[in-house]
């Protein structure tokens, strides 16, 4: 564990509003498990986290879900963010969206709006989001950026629509995108289930990379275009995070406080809630963000490993998803003992549909 | 990118934002995605980025908190710097059509 000294301050909030979500998207990342909308806190709740995270050093929030846009005090959740100092980026898939509401957002001073899309062709990114949503992006693209707000885009990127990011790009530009956020799939939560069947190949992943060179050949220049590398493919982990308790905080529907989107999945780390401490305390004293914070707490082979302040062991959430044990080195990293685990995943890609996808289910959830 | 004109009057490229932070008691550069802790003297500069003022007014009015120093040539070289890293608007008053 560190001092207390080292702490510092969090840099950004990840505001989970719901986790209701009118798309099926295959790849979703967010955990199985889906909290319900009488579990979601407050308007009221919601607006003292915003206040104390603006004490608390946090500089920009990220508004997300599922679908933020189905919790009807979005505006005056926006507001109370502008207020607090915060930079404040709203992320949608855009359903729901209306030229109406899309001034509101502007309104209450949004700062900017990550549109996200899932493939180029219509059909193809229906199929992946489960249901007919495109064309209501397309419009959506069209309110945010007549509302004049900086319209960016993200898409999550697999093996179905890994060979369209060319396409992608030259559709998000047209679209008047300043910038495109291209991620790989994470497998986390739901999307793990479908891991075998989103998992690309090392070629397609070649392929793909070639792509985003010539993309941004012909639109880095009015857009910016940025690259989530895939890690399982990768020799060493993603530096999770930029370090566990160290940048940034998340706050789920219910109130949990997580030190990444993805660790509500650790069953063996307990989460305090807003709902009965301070945020403050939570960042500096609850034991789940003290848990890996520093790198006392690493084995080998990270704890001798002269990489470990640069990518911290990797991801927590993968080392207890793939290895059982939070506490592990994350098995993308070639030197962890279990790397075998991923390895064998890799090279099993591209594999024939075993039964094919399974969507996201929100079923009772919305 | 090549230095302003001393006529020219930079400006924050939106939806870039400054934030002075009381807990860590400095200028925060807030960008989409990304958050910049500024030195002392980038906030002052970036501070003064208004649209309105010229680089002229700009270095004189630093000039007038440090009296006595020759401010110029720093702060062309960071505004020149600040454009490149895409914090501030690109300078020529033609406004490119998208
Ligand atoms: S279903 Fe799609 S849009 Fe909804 S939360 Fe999951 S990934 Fe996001
Ligand atoms: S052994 Fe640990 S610290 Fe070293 S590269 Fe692998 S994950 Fe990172």
């Amino acid at each position: 564990m560190v001092g207390a000294m080292d702490i510092g301050y969090p840099y950004a909030l990840t505001a989970e509003l719901t986790h209701r979500c009118p798309l099926r998207c295959v790849y979703c990342s967010n955990p199985l498990e889906l909290e319900r909308r009488e579990a979601e806190l407050t308007t009221d709740e919601w607006l003292d986290v915003l206040d104390q995270a603006g004490r608390l050093g946090v500089a920009q929030v990220h508004f997300t879900g599922g679908e933020p846009l189905a919790r009807a005090d979005l505006e005056p959740l926006i507001r109370k963010a502008r207020e607090a100092g915060l930079f404040v980026n709203l992320i949608t898939s855009g359903v729901g969206l209306t030229a109406k509401r899309a001034q509101q957002l502007a309104d209450a001073g949004v700062d900017s709006v990550q549109l996200s899309v899932q493939a180029s062709v219509p059909e193809l990114s229906d199929f992946i989001a489960g249901t007919r949503a495109f064309e209501r992006k397309r419009q959506a693209a069209v309110w945010i950026r007549e509302a004049g707000i900086p319209l960016h885009m993200n898409a999550v990127l697999h093996r179905l629509n890994l060979q369209l990011v060319e396409e992608l790009a030259e559709m998000c530009a047209s679209w008047g995108a300043e910038r495109l956020e291209l991620a790989n799939a994470q497998y986390y939560g739901w999307a793990l289930r479908n891991r075998s069947l989103l998992l690309p190949s090392r070629e397609e992943l070649r392929e793909a990379e070639e792509a985003l060179r010539r993309a941004k050949e012909r639109f880095g220049h009015r857009m910016e275009l940025i690259w989530v590398i895939p890690d399982y493919h990768e020799e060493y982990p993603k530096p999770c995070m930029g370090g566990w308790g160290r940048w940034s905080m998340t706050v789920s529907p219910d109130g949990r406080v997580l030190p990444c989107t993805a660790a509500s999945e650790i069953r063996t780390l307990q989460f305090e809630n807003v709902k009965r401490r301070d945020l403050a305390w939570i960042w500096r004293e609850s034991p789940s963000f003290n848990a890996f914070r520093g790198s006392d707490w690493m084995p080998e082979p990270c704890r001798s490993c002269e990489r470990k302040e640069l990518d911290f062991g990797g991801c927590r959430c993968q080392a207890y998803l793939l290895a059982g044990d939070a506490g592990q080195t994350d098995p993308v990293c070639h030197r962890s003992p279990h790397h075998r685990l991923v390895a064998e995943t890799v090279s099993g890609a591209p594999k024939q549909a075993a039964g094919g996808f399974t969507w996201r289910t929100t079923g009772e959830n919305l | 990118m090549k230095q302003p004109a001393l006529s020219d009057r930079p400006k924050l490229r939106r939806p870039a934002r400054l934030k002075y932070d009381p807990a860590r008691e400095t200028e925060l550069l807030l960008l989409p995605e990304r958050v910049v802790r500024l030195n002392p003297s980038a906030g002052a500069i970036l501070r003064l980025c208004d649209g309105e003022r010229s680089v002229a007014a700009i270095i004189e009015r630093l000039e007038r908190n440090y009296p006595g120093s020759d401010l110029k040539g720093d702060v062309l070289e960071f505004l020149a710097t600040a454009a490149d890293k895409g914090w501030l608007e690109p300078w020529t008053s033609v406004t490119l059509t998208p």
